[in-house]
């Protein structure tokens, strides 16, 4: 059977979710034999490819770059993943959605240093007004909630979707969980 | 001498006293009509200065309904109207009188306005001062109240009610008849009367035209009700922004008191009935009788679920029968001239005639009284006059903010409960809204969505969330930022407000977005960022 | 907020009706909800609590009744003989699955952060019903939270407007503390005549709102992600020997 092209991508999010994915422990090699691991922060990989068959995009989209980032992968992938709440809903990043984009970079960058107060802005991508989850830009075909996803959420949910089993995936995790 | 030949003489002194005039000039006296006292004055002055008092009566009078051109004034008995009078005409109206009618101010005498209505809730409005309640008792008014309390059981009154077909003119067409059958059998020791005055519709002015033109004919056809149902206590619920009608109901409720038509022992009979006064806090949600009936009792104003309907379960828990305006103002009429004669008119399932606010983009704005079964076309291109200005006829919303939008195409069909509910609007309270080529679908659902998401109450979840994601959908179609998925969301949206909301706010709230989805759905496509791309969505 | 009517007492007529197919028989008087539940069958609710008054608002129990067009809110729709009764249709599915989205993009309910998570009936009926993501876009408003009260907060971000503390408040501890200002969209929950918690004066402390808050909206003070496990009261209880002592 020929391997399963997989990517991750870290978008605005703590990155738990692919210290989720690195809790497999030993199960990382059960999922080796099942995809190839074809760009991910975890692996030494710098250009997202083309012909991706699944890719798993954790965190919000907060910023141009996230958003151009996403729109390249939704259209070098087959199968594309939100994983964990923050690509879900937003989570965490949109708690700042109800001040907005400027007020936040200011409240964080000039009301609170006293030293040289200045709000960071040369070679960083602009902040947007809002976080956002991935559907909010890009079609998304499949859900994994969750605060992260548990190590064997994920290992039952990509699974799963390898071998084209269905999977109940309300009862392994939920918003939060 | 009974009460009732009492009042019988009062009116005849009254009619005696209007027929030693000569001339009677009236002046339309409605909330709309600007400079109506200053007109008054200057008429009176006029005839004085011309000592013609003895000849002339000048009085104020109620809604003539052709508002577009008001203030109107009434001559009779030549029965020639002037348009649009100032203070400053009363020289030459008063010097025209039993001569050749000012040509300057004069209303064309078969504008069909006035020929293709049939005003019987509105025959005396414009016609008897509504602050005079013996100009009410002279027009034969009360006669219906004392011959049903002295001379009829309730059964037959109810019969009388059931026979003639009337509706509910409030918006869901209830059967009158069957509504009153439930409360006068429900078990209770107290039964209460409303009459629900809350008209919140933009741009419906129907109730407030009867209650300021005829207060005496509501007051009428609650004691009717009254007497029919076993109601002792009655409550008229009117908007506190209807600063006239509420004065003048005030004051038509102590005139009625004063002639024993209310209160203890009515028309010298064992039976009582006293009328009060709730004035609503301009919450649009207390048009909904369960919500109203919240905020007699001095809570917030929110809808109960129904069943249990007030019929059996209402006020303070007791049957409560609750009527609009329009349907309590049609009850002396049929009691006085029966059921067959108010039957004959109208259609098979909707009898009689319906009054409407006519505004919009169309010429002759205003009120008007129409049989049941006219077209849409008759009552915009003939009583309307048509669109101002050249401009072409686009779409004509019926029953206030949750109505539907109705094009052209279907301009002939007829107005009736059944044929207006096919056509994805309601008959409403009465609001007929015109709107012309120079109107946008979007923006002016926008509009209705807005007023919906404003005026829910926030009790029920598809209501207070669902109007708020549906507005910043159509806000985005507006913004030419919707895409093919908000189309589709939008859809979803209306279909889960309409069948899940609470009451009748929420489940109607949608209409407008889905009647122009139907009928004017390319204005929604025009105005999508990409009818093909899935997804451009970007910020919010 | 009126109480729906009393059962008829002690006809004890017993009604038979079909829900999902299954033959069903239960007293006169009683709601569909109260017959499900007595025969195991599940119908999510948020609104409705057990020992308060009902209110039908939440609209999660709408269920199908054969030869109705409409649905009805199981909560406040009275038994009939006779009577057939659906509880699950992918339509009924759909409808509480968007209301539920609409619940999460009404305010800003962050699972990952609150006391409540893992004791939140919306989490448990977002769960339940497979709401993986929420469709509508979020609205984000600027909400307070009320932290003046010595032992409890109130946090309007979590707040889904069920009203189960204005009754609770209202009819058991008899403070009527709670109740809701403004309308629509903008409506919230507030105490006394819009005063800080910790300023009511008719606050009892008693706390039962607290606890049948079904979200994270309404917690004590001190506790952590998780560590506010609600624990209802027993109003059934309550309310059953309160009627007691009335007679």
């Amino acid at each position: 059977m020929k391997k399963l092209r997989f990517a991750t991508l870290w978008l605005d999010g703590c990155s738990g979710c692919h210290m989720s994915l690195l809790d497999l422990d030993q199960r990382l090699l059960d999922l080796a034999d099942m995809v190839d691991f074809v760009y991910s922060p975890l692996v030494d990989v710098k250009i997202f490819p083309e012909g991706v068959d699944v890719a798993c995009v954790e965190g919000a989209v907060s910023s141009a770059e996230d958003e151009e980032k996403l729109r390249m992968v939704r259209r070098r992938t087959g199968l594309l993943i939100a994983l964990g709440d923050c690509a879900v809903t937003g989570n965490i990043p949109a708690m700042r959605n109800v001040l907005g984009g400027q007020k936040i970079l200011q409240g964080v960058y000039l009301e609170r240093e006293h030293l040289n107060a200045q709000i960071p802005a040369s070679h960083l991508p602009a902040l947007n007004e809002h976080a956002l989850p991935l559907h909010r830009f890009v079609p998304v075909d499949f859900f994994i909630p969750g605060c992260p996803p548990s190590a064997d959420t994920l290992f039952a949910a990509l699974g799963a979707l390898v071998a084209g089993r269905a999977v109940d995936l309300p009862a392994l995790t939920r918003f939060g969980a | 001498m009974t009460q009732r030949e009492a009042l019988q003489q009062q009116a005849e002194q009254r009619q005696q006293v209007l027929d030693a005039f000569s001339h009677h000039l009236l002046v339309c006296a409605g909330l709309g009509c600007l400079h109506n006292d200053e007109i008054i004055k200057a008429l009176r002055k006029e005839i004085a200065a011309q000592g013609l008092e003895q000849q002339i009566l000048v009085r104020k009078a109620g809604c003539m309904g052709l508002c577009a051109l008001g203030p109107l004034v009434l001559v009779l008995p030549d029965a020639v109207y002037y348009q649009t009078v100032t203070p400053q005409d009363a020289g030459e109206i008063v010097a025209a009188l039993g001569k050749e009618p000012v040509q300057r101010l004069l209303l064309p005498a078969d504008l069909p306005f006035f020929s293709k209505q049939q005003k019987k809730v509105l025959a005396l409005s414009g016609r008897i001062d509504p602050e005079n309640i013996d100009d009410y008792l002279a027009a034969g008014g009360y006669a219906s109240a004392v011959n049903a309390i002295t001379a009829m059981s309730p059964p037959e009154i109810l019969r009388i009610v059931g026979e003639s077909g009337l509706r509910g003119r409030g918006g869901a067409g209830y059967p009158t008849g069957l509504k009153w059958a439930t409360v006068a059998q429900a078990a209770g020791e107290r039964k209460y009367l409303i009459c629900n005055a809350d008209e919140g519709d933009p741009g419906a002015f129907m109730d407030r035209s009867v209650l300021e033109s005829t207060p005496h004919a509501v007051l009428e056809g609650m004691l009717i009700a009254a007497y029919a149902v076993g109601a002792h206590t009655g409550f008229i619920y009117v908007r506190a922004e209807y600063p006239l009608a509420v004065k003048r109901l005030q004051l038509a409720i102590r005139e009625a008191e004063r002639n024993r038509l209310l209160g203890q022992g009515v028309c010298g009979t064992s039976f009582d009935f006293t009328v009060q006064l709730r004035l609503g806090a301009g919450a649009f949600v207390c048009g909904e009788e369960t919500a109203l009936i919240e905020s007699i009792e001095g809570r917030r104003g929110t809808p109960r679920p129904k069943p249990p309907y007030p019929a059996e379960n209402g006020l303070w828990g007791s049957p409560t029968l609750i009527n609009n305006v329009e349907t309590y103002a049609n009850i002396p009429l049929i009691i006085a001239r029966g059921a067959a004669w108010f039957a004959a008119q109208g259609t098979e399932q909707s009898k009689g005639t319906k009054v409407f606010a006519l505004t919009g983009r169309i010429k002759h704005a205003g009120l008007v009284e129409v049989p049941m079964g006219m077209t849409l076309r008759e009552i915009v291109f003939e009583i309307g006059g048509g669109i101002p200005d050249g401009h072409a006829f686009k779409a004509v919303q019926t029953g206030g903010p949750s109505g539907g939008c109705i094009p052209a195409e279907h301009l002939d069909a007829p107005i009736s409960y059944e044929s207006l509910s096919a056509l994805g609007s309601i008959m409403g309270s009465g609001g007929m809204i015109v709107m012309d080529d120079t109107s946008n679908m979007v923006d002016i659902v926008k509009y209705f969505m807005e007023f919906c998401m404003e005026e829910s109450c926030g009790k029920c979840v598809p209501c207070r969330v669902g109007t708020a994601q549906i507005h910043s959908l159509l806000q985005k179609f507006c913004d030419r930022q919707a895409s093919a998925d908000d189309l589709a969301a939008l859809e979803t949206l209306c279909d889960l407000v309409k069948t899940t909301s609470l009451c009748g706010l929420g489940q109607s709230a949608p209409n407008p977005v889905l009647s122009t989805l139907k009928y004017f759905r390319q204005e929604y496509l025009d105005r999508m960022a990409d009818p093909s791309g899935p997804h451009q969505e970007g910020q919010l | 907020m009126t109480p729906i009517p009393p059962h008829p007492p002690e006809t004890a007529q017993t009604l038979n009706l079909t829900i999902n197919g299954r033959q069903v028989s239960a007293q006169a008087g009683e709601t569909i909800l109260e017959a499900a539940r007595a025969n195991d069958i599940f119908i999510p609710t948020l609104c409705f609590l057990e020992g308060l008054s009902a209110q039908g608002s939440c609209r999660l129990c709408m269920v199908e009744i054969a030869g109705s067009a409409k649905l009805h809110p199981a909560c406040v729709t009275r038994i009939q003989e006779g009577m057939e009764v659906t509880t699950e249709t992918e339509r009924l599915r759909d409808y509480r699955r968007n209301i539920i989205e609409l619940l999460f993009s009404e305010r800003n309910h962050v699972c990952a952060v609150c006391v409540a998570s893992g004791h939140c009936e919306l989490q448990d009926l977002a769960s339940e019903l497979g709401v993986d993501h929420i469709s509508f876009p979020c609205r984000y408003p600027t909400l307070a939270v009320d932290a003046s009260h010595r032992r409890f907060v109130l946090d309007h971000n979590r707040c889904i407007l069920c009203t189960r503390c204005v009754r609770v408040c209202a009819e058991i501890e008899g403070a009527h503390t709670w109740d809701v200002k403004n309308r629509g969209i903008r409506s919230l929950i507030m105490a006394d005549f819009d005063a800080p918690w910790g300023d009511s004066e008719t606050c009892t402390g008693c706390g039962k709102c607290v606890h049948v808050c079904p979200t994270g909206a309404l917690f004590e003070k001190g506790l952590a992600v998780a560590e506010m496990r609600k624990q209802r009261p027993a109003l059934p209880t309550l309310v059953a020997n309160r009627a007691t002592e009335q007679r």
